[in-house]
């Protein structure tokens, strides 16, 4: 009975959703529900689920990185020209790779937290720039894929296993950094990020260094951006279209996980789920034969359905609490229901003034 | 409060000065003169279809919400208008009157979602935006419908260098510059994008001024629309894609000193960064800049422009009592008594101690 | 009871949601049918022309006039017009409003182009070519045009146009300033221009490819469509056809929209895999191919038979894996001739009113032959650019400079 009501919980809904959609996908096509296909299905989430990691520790720490999209596609293409033919350059390239991102995260964070340049802008230049100067460098176009090996992250894996019949490497990749992005929620430094997306200020008084906890939140963005990056060279192969557009699939999937924007509050693995939410969805659209212009209706009603439905539940189970009000971008205009029953309406009902703005 | 709002407008056209002069130079050295009226013709209707986005942006972030789905609402409004209009004069009034009828049924959908499903504006916008989407691909293939020859005279005559589609969009900054000042709904707006508990307990509806920033968002995106439509002489589904409004208007707006978080900001400081970009996007071209440098300088200067008064400590409330005193220098009586204050104290005190000198051999308490 | 009141409100307004989300929101405009399945039944494409399609099918089959191996130069069923009004000497200025150079093909043409422009710079043809690059922008493409027309000098207007109706009103105001205008690639609804140059036609692309599949597939066979984006004439043109002519070969055919997205093609793809067998995949354009057939590879199943185009990419795949496949081109080397026929122009040549290159697949005997000669190019090179005899040939094409 617990296990069913944390289901419908706004922890839950997540994946409960997942639940509904992946059950219609095999009731659709029983050929999904081969263990092949399953794996085949999680290879291709991994790259937005990875990204997705890496946004949960930005938006929870109550800021936003639209810089995630241009990055992958710069890595993409820096794989792509660096390596070449090249089986040998693999490792350096993936190590400069690394560098890249967390240069970049750190440009990001320092931004934003030493000029003071809200993270919704820095991260737009950023993305600007980074697409311009890499499109800049390669002339619009990459050379080519890169060697096999290079490539054999994104696109291999073991084969012939009992059972799983085959296990992408994509989703061992996607489980150890799932494993690592728990550990760091669990650490100071989730925590912190978790209270200063909740009240930078008190967490400023009592000592943090915020500027560099939040920059460090946008490293592992960046971090997840490159990593999500080396899967997709694999998978996709290098084009400067590969990564268009992740960071809003990611925001999506994190919100869809119960993650409020503006801070404060969220479980990591609610914000893989949703992204695994969001691939089912467009797998059962494909499968469902919706037609390819319906599709981006039908997923825009269902985001805002899913978060409608996780606020609304989340705020009726409230009891009582101090209103809350993040602030940054989007937060909620009216005051969460549990606010009412809380003191400030029993200091005003004491007066005689009732409130009049039920919502 | 009037002083810091001035402050970050002053700032920003203190940065479209410093940005002119430099393309001036720049564009000097190409040998084309920057103040030549093809050039400021050039300027200005860049300025005029960002600049009706960029309006309504700021209303929406005013209220501590965002509108990302302004670049559907124009392809969709283009493609409505040109379609009824269908090349037929008499046709317009109504065409213009259904789209923004539909616009802004599209902002109060917007508005509703974010206010009584309290989904937050970016996924609530977002998830619209994507409706649209779905909505132009069902419905449209390719550019569709026709502009009669007087409508598209809008987006084609001017009044010497000036577009009178920039006429207009000035005066509409008026207009909603005098909504923000001067109306309920203007000041409601601010205190609900401020801080919604406070203007609750104050006893401002929270809902109404929010609705109504989204609907106005998404009716100036319908002009822009319509100003589209006009110059195309059809509707295109990708006309608002192309432009990438949603994320430029937000970037303008806020370059122009209103804050994300919402509360305080500016409308003439919008048109300022509006301005900025339409000129240094004027200068590139000009200059024959490489179209993906392009995209690196918009990127820096975006951030390089909000980061020179971002810096300044935001303050969120001016100091009431202090060394300055207060702001309408209420207490300069009371200053001026200050030393006649100190003086009867002081012979309070001493009348105090001679009774006490006589009353203590009573033993009294004190 | 305010809580279920508020699920109840909620309730009713998503329903309403998914409602809006069913039908379009502006009763003036008639949806077309064609839209009912990812499986289009044909006939009901708004896109195609019988007219058109009839003509592109012929002039596939003529032989161009003009130089053997210059094909830039070449046109097929021309009507020549006179330009000697426009014959003077010296060195001219051109003003070229380019549609963008966003995506691989129009960046191979921008470089064929630019190195074309220095042959005529040194000839004393041209003194300089001034360009304003729209972005993909039809607003920022009228503004260019109109820039040009009141501060650019110009002597002659080179327009690429972005989109085919928005583009004619500036079309037609720079047709007035009574200096010639040349437009190639996409056209527009005014035959005000001197010219229109490109090859013969998106129809044809569609004939060529449609037949290549139904020749070598049979009857019930599925073919997937990979579509880049919904709305650009010359792309939904190849469509149109093939889709007709799949239509009436008993092919079944499905299209998705990818936004040359190798990711979201390789899940379309495996996705069909999933749900069974294909034997062929159409492209609308080359970009990524490769993942395309890589979907066919990491699934354990037969290669397709494939149409792609000529990008590098596609053709080295093609050569690798021994699959049949067919490169369809839409003629890169479209991109010298508005230079050269300006330079005709100006001498009082007689040039074709609409001037239609030749268009001309690279099959599979050609193959090896088209690879060699463009070997050590970028995987976004296009084999049939025409730039062979071009200054700085290899290494512009090889280092890939965007001027």
């Amino acid at each position: 009975m617990k296990f069913l009501t944390a289901l419908v919980s706004p922890r839950g809904a997540v994946f409960l959703l997942l639940v509904i959609l992946l059950v219609a996908v095999m009731v659709l096509n029983p050929n999904f529900a081969e263990p092949g296909q399953l794996m085949r299905y999680i290879q291709r989430v991994a790259p937005v689920a990875i990204v997705a990691i890496g946004q949960y520790f930005v938006i929870i720490a109550g800021e936003f990185d639209l810089s995630q999209g241009s990055l992958i596609t710069a890595q993409v293409i820096v794989a792509g020209n660096l390596v070449a033919q090249d089986d040998a350059r693999t490792v350096p390239v993936l190590c400069l790779m690394v560098v890249l991102g967390l240069v970049v995260g750190l440009v990001n964070g320092l931004l934003t937290t030493l000029l003071k340049v809200p993270s919704f802008i820095v991260t737009l230049g950023m993305m600007l720039a980074l697409l311009g100067l890499v499109l800049w460098w390669t002339g619009g176009a990459a050379t080519g894929n890169p060697a096999d090996s290079f490539r054999q992250i994104g696109r291999g894996g073991i084969r012939d296993i009992p059972v799983l019949d085959f296990l992408p490497w994509s989703v061992l990749v996607l489980a150890a950094w799932l494993a690592l992005g728990i550990w760091v929620t669990k650490r100071p430094l989730g925590k912190l990020l978790i209270a200063i997306g909740d009240n930078a200020r008190a967490t400023r008084y009592s000592g943090a260094r915020d500027w560099w906890v939040t920059t460090r939140a946008f490293m592992i963005s960046s971090l997840s951006a490159t990593v999500s990056a080396v899967l997709l060279v694999g998978y996709a192969g290098v084009h400067p279209s590969v990564g268009r557009g992740y960071e809003f699939v990611a925001i999506t999937a994190v919100v869809l996980g119960g993650v409020v924007l503006g801070g404060g509050r969220g479980w990591i693995v609610a914000a893989v789920a949703g992204a695994f939410v969001l691939e089912a969805l467009f797998l059962l659209l494909n499968i469902a034969g919706v037609p390819s212009s319906l599709r981006d209706a039908v997923q825009g009603v269902i985001i805002i359905a899913a978060v409608a439905y996780s606020g609304l539940v989340f705020r009726s189970r409230r009891r009582g609490g101090a209103p809350q009000t993040p602030p940054s971008p989007g937060k909620e205009p009216d005051a969460p229901d549990g606010a009412e029953e809380s003191s400030a309406t029993q200091a005003l009902a004491g007066e005689g003034a009732a409130p009049n703005n039920r919502s | 409060m009037k002083r810091i709002r001035v402050d970050s407008t002053v700032i920003v056209l203190g940065i479209l000065i410093l940005v002119i002069a430099v393309g001036a130079i720049l564009v000097a050295t190409v040998g084309r003169s920057f103040f030549s009226p093809g050039n400021i013709r050039d300027i200005l209707t860049g300025m005029s279809v960002l600049g009706l986005v960029a309006i309504g942006q700021t209303l929406v972030i005013l209220g501590a919400s965002l509108d990302l789905s302004v670049t559907y609402v124009i392809s969709l409004a283009s493609l409505i208008a040109a379609t009824t209009m269908n090349g037929n004069p008499a046709n317009i009034p109504w065409a213009v009157t259904l789209t923004l009828i539909v616009c802004a049924a599209i902002g109060l959908a917007n508005g509703l979602i974010v206010t009584v499903l309290k989904v937050n504006g970016f996924i609530a916008t977002l998830g619209v935006g994507l409706i649209l989407q779905g909505v132009l691909n069902t419905g449209f293939q390719g550019s569709a419908g026709s502009v009669p020859w007087a409508f598209q005279l809008i987006g084609a005559t001017g009044v010497g260098p000036l577009p009178v589609s920039w006429i207009i969009m000035i005066a509409l900054a008026a207009v909603v510059w005098f909504l923000l000042g001067r109306t309920r709904t203007g000041a409601h707006l601010f205190a609900v994008g401020g801080d919604p508990e406070v203007a609750r307990l104050s006893g401002v509806r929270t809902k109404p001024p929010l609705i109504v920033a989204h609907v106005l968002c998404s009716v100036f995106a319908g002009l822009a629309g319509l100003l589209l439509a006009s110059r195309l002489g059809v509707g295109s589904p990708t006309v608002g894609q192309q432009g990438g409004y949603a994320l430029l208007s937000i970037a303008a707006v806020v370059l122009g000193g209103t804050l994300l978080m919402g509360g305080r900001g500016s409308v003439w400081g919008t048109i300022g960064g509006v301005a900025i970009f339409a000129v240094v996007d004027n200068v590139m071209s000009v200059m024959q800049v490489n179209p993906f440098l392009k995209d690196v300088v918009r990127g820096v200067v975006i951030v390089a422009a909000v980061a020179v008064y971002s810096r300044r400590a935001i303050v969120r409330r001016r100091t009431r009592f202090g060394p300055g005193g207060t702001r309408t220098g209420g207490d300069a009586p009371a200053e001026a008594a200050a030393p006649a204050m100190v003086a009867a104290t002081q012979a309070l005190e001493a009348e105090a101690d001679a009774a006490d000198g006589s009353a203590s051999m009573q033993g009294g308490a004190r | 009871m305010r809580r279920s009141m508020k699920i109840a409100t909620t309730a009713v307004a998503l329903v309403g949601l998914f409602a809006l989300a069913g039908c379009t929101t502006d009763p003036n405009v008639a949806p077309p049918d064609s839209s009912a399945e990812p499986s289009d039944d044909g006939g009901a494409n708004e896109w195609f022309d019988q007219a058109l399609f009839d003509t592109q099918m012929a002039q596939r089959e003529v032989v161009p006039e003009g130089p053997e191996d210059e094909p830039y130069l070449q046109y097929i069923d021309a009507e020549m017009i006179d330009t000697s009004e426009y014959a003077s000497t010296g060195p001219k200025k051109a003003c070229f409003a380019n549609a963008s150079i966003s995506n691989p093909w129009r960046q191979t043409g921008w470089i064929t182009m630019n190195q074309q422009l220095e042959v005529l710079q040194e000839q004393g043809v041209i003194s300089e070519m001034e360009t304003r690059d729209a972005q993909d922008s039809d607003d920022t493409q009228i503004a260019d045009i109109d820039y040009f027309i009141s501060e650019g000098g110009c002597d002659v207007f080179l327009i690429s146009p972005n989109s085919t109706a928005a583009m004619t009103p500036a079309v037609e105001r720079a047709c007035d300033t009574g200096k010639p205008v040349i437009v190639f690639d996409r056209g527009v609804e005014t035959d005000c221009p001197v010219t229109f140059i490109h090859p013969i036609g998106g129809f044809a692309w569609g004939i060529d490819t449609a037949q290549f599949l139904i020749d070598n597939l049979e009857e019930g066979d599925k073919v997937v469509g990979l579509r880049i984006l919904p709305g650009v004439d010359v792309l939904e043109q190849r469509w149109a056809a093939a889709e007709y002519m799949f239509e009436e070969a008993g092919i079944e055919a499905v299209d998705y929209f990818t936004g040359a997205d190798p990711a979201e093609i390789k899940s379309i793809i495996s996705d069909e895999l999933a749900k069974g067998d294909v034997a062929g995949i159409w492209m609308d354009a080359g970009d990524g191919a490769v993942a395309a057939i890589e979907a066919f590879e990491d699934a354990g199943v037969d290669y397709p038979v494939m149409t792609g185009e000529d990008e590098m990419s596609f053709l080295r795949k093609w050569k690798e894996t021994g699959l049949t496949g067919l490169a369809p081109v839409y003629s890169n080397f479209q991109w010298r001739t508005p230079l050269l026929a300006a330079q005709k122009i100006f001498a009082g040549e007689e040039i074709p009113k609409e001037w239609v290159l030749p268009q001309v697949p690279i099959e599979a005997g050609e193959l090896d032959e088209w690879l060699e000669a463009n070997d050590g190019m970028p995987d976004g090179h296009y084999a049939k650019f025409g730039g062979e005899n071009l200054p700085g040939y290899p290494e512009v094409w090889q280092k890939r400079q965007i001027p």
